[in-house]
């Protein structure tokens, strides 16, 4: 069946005319695109298609199967959580940008090509960044900046990609691709970067944590899910991954529990939980992949609620630093009891959304014999709790109380996130009806006594530890501090190095400069010696002389003319 | 933005955390479920992706384990990675 238009698009369009919207209008005409585009995804039906042939390339424009719809629909469910959330915005830029970004994402998860892939992947890093500096702070610029550059270099290497796939097989098709070629493995590269493979991570943790409010929320539904979906759709089965989504898992929740910047704790997080999703890719098992799809689902939600309840608090107090926060429940009691049901999903508690969607990624582990990638994914989910469960709520709503005393969070803030909320418990209470949104169909029965009392045991001891070790006062006390990580290499060392390496340019053409200068005075200074009186140059010397040397270069040139 | 530093006054309402006691009442009650959590692996018999797993109390003590070793580790990391709050701004 042919469809009229592509999805994603309505969303775009509405971004770019919500500036031309009357400001008390423009949150409501907002609002109305991801309703709309929710409606139109229901209508949509795996199989269906566009296609068509442009310069000679035979693009699809959309395609329409069971892994893009479960993308589609979250992105629609974040896209309208978002314009509530941001519904107290008065500029235009950011609520725009926002929604242009979240089109662009969308439309990205219908291409069935990979030039269309291209396009719309391209759009949702300008959208982006743009939403990032929508903060308006010098900090803010530069860590968009650092961010248009590593998402743009993902763009050249899907384009590079791209083009050598179609060079060695001859279609551009957005399918399994497997890294037997050239081109599957910039590709992989170019999905990586927006996974936050480790090492190609650190934009994440460097931008999102500086952008406005509202925007931190925004940024963290899409981009790096967008990157989920491409690997799952192109790489499923790679081993490889397995290892790098485990490595993602575990490596940054260390960073989480020493910092400072709640936000950004969020971000490192975030980093952890895309590790489960890239381990579920490489297993490609049915089951896994259901795993990924579920919990790149659930993810968006609980992240997202506690995105938008770190928001509040940023909103309300102006900080979301541990060292200042503290007892906020007494005056924020709805965000906190809302964080706490983001921390309680993320922690994957029984009756919340993560112990539905983390355990199939779990028992898929399991069910593959890998044991040493199992233990180090419990090891993570048990740090989940420490640093997002517990921390997260603990430093801003409880710990020392810091004496502040603000409002309550705006009423649009409190929906947005009481709408987040439901969602993470309606997926953790009735799974049966989320897993039907799955690729694939699921055998697979959550609450079991075992598995229960397995995760509550994981969970109240990870609990105990965090409350032994504050007791006895062992647990690192939060620190202003900047704690280096592998973004070092970009912001120190290598300006360090082009600092380094100009300075030693500029050195060297300056002494350049001056031995010529030198020369050039010393010469000067000849010349006028010799031509002043009595010297050499002033004398004239003799005509003889002269008329000899002009004979012997005539007889000269009369020879070579012969020869 | 509306915030107030707030000493903490006669005025205001207290609450239940306020209390230390209170606190720690809540602090045992987590040990007293924890335990009864691991007391029911002897009643349950669980059944596990993994043989080793079914142990009693493996998940107990391996959270417990982990989060320790978690927090000693970063302990360990800040010490390297830890810079002035403007390292990067020149």
């Amino acid at each position: 069946m042919i469809i009229d238009l592509p999805p994603g698009l309505l969303l775009l369009g509405a971004g770019l005319l919500a500036p031309l919207v009357p400001v008390r209008m423009r949150a409501a005409f907002l609002l109305l695109a991801p309703a709309a585009e929710f409606v139109q995804l229901l209508s949509l039906a795996p199989g269906m298609t566009l296609r068509s042939e442009v310069f000679g390339f035979a693009l699809e424009w959309v395609r329409v199967d069971r892994l893009s719809l479960a993308f589609g629909y979250i992105f629609a469910i974040a896209a309208l959580l978002n314009v509530i959330f941001a519904w107290h915005l008065r500029s235009r830029l950011e609520p725009s940008a926002a929604m242009v970004y979240a089109g662009a994402a969308m439309a990205a998860v219908f291409a069935g090509d990979l030039l269309t892939l291209f396009l719309y992947w391209e759009l949702t890093a300008v959208a982006a960044v743009l939403v990032i500096w929508a903060r308006g702070s010098e900090r803010a610029f530069r860590a968009g900046f650092r961010y248009i550059v590593v998402q743009l270099a993902s763009g050249m290497l899907l384009a590079a990609g791209a083009a050598l796939r179609y060079a060695e097989t001859g279609s551009l098709a957005f399918g399994a691709i497997g890294l037997d070629q050239a081109g599957g493995v910039l590709l992989l590269l170019a999905f990586g970067v927006k996974c936050a493979f480790p090492f190609l991570h650190n934009w994440l943790q460097d931008a999102y944590p500086e952008a406005t409010v509202t925007g931190t929320v925004v940024l963290s539904a899409f981009t790096t899910k967008l990157g989920i979906y491409a690997l799952a759709r192109s790489f499923p089965g790679t081993e490889m991954l397995i290892w790098i989504g485990t490595a993602m898992a575990a490596f940054p929740i260390f960073y989480a529990v020493i910092e400072n910047d709640l936000r950004r704790v969020l971000a490192y997080s975030m980093n952890n939980q895309l590790g489960f999703m890239v381990v579920g890719v490489g297993l490609g098992t049915e089951m896994s992949l259901n795993g990924t799809v579920a919990h790149a689902f659930a993810d968006i939600l609980f992240k997202g609620l506690l995105f938008m309840s770190m928001g509040a608090v940023l909103f309300r107090t102006g900080t979301v630093n541990g060292t200042n926060l503290g007892g906020l429940y007494k005056s924020m009691p709805w965000t906190a009891g809302f964080c706490i049901i983001g921390a309680a999903s993320i922690s994957a508690f029984p009756l919340f959304s993560g112990f539905v969607t983390k355990s199939l990624i779990m028992t898929a582990t399991a069910a593959d014999g890998r044991l040493l990638e199992w233990l180090i994914l419990l090891f993570a989910s048990a740090g989940v709790f420490h640093h997002a469960g517990i921390k997260i709520p603990y430093f801003a709503f409880f710990a020392h109380d810091a004496g502040i005393r603000c409002k309550e969070a705006p009423a649009n803030m409190l929906i947005a996130m009481g709408l987040a909320a439901a969602l993470c418990v309606g997926i953790g209470v009735f799974p049966g009806l989320f897993y039907s949104i799955l690729p694939f169909a699921v055998a697979y029965e959550p609450y079991t006594a075992s598995h229960v009392v397995a995760q509550l045991q994981l969970l109240v001891f990870s609990a105990l530890a965090f409350a032994v070790l504050m007791r006895t006062g062992i647990y690192p006390q939060e620190l202003r501090s900047v704690n280096l990580d592998f973004d070092w290499l970009y912001r120190r060392a290598a300006f360090c190095a082009v600092q380094r390496a100009t300075t030693f340019t500029s050195g060297c053409i300056h002494r350049l400069g001056a031995i010529l200068s030198h020369a050039a005075a010393w010469m000067l200074a000849q010349g006028e010696r010799r031509t002043s009186a009595g010297q050499f140059m002033a004398d004239g010397g003799s005509t003889r002389g002269m008329a000899l040397w002009v004979m012997v270069m005539l007889v000269s040139y009369l020879v070579l003319y012969y020869i | 933005m509306t915030v107030s530093r707030h000493g903490g006054g006669a005025r205001e309402r207290s609450y239940w955390l306020d209390d230390p006691a209170n606190v720690t009442k809540l602090y045992r009650g987590v040990w007293v479920a924890g335990l009864l959590l691991v007391a029911a692996d002897f009643v349950l018999h669980r059944h596990d992706d993994l043989a080793f797993a079914e142990t009693i109390g493996f998940y107990a003590l391996y959270g417990f384990v982990a989060c320790v070793s978690l927090v000693l580790a970063a302990k360990l990391l800040r010490r390297c990675v830890k810079r002035p709050e403007d390292y990067y701004d020149h």
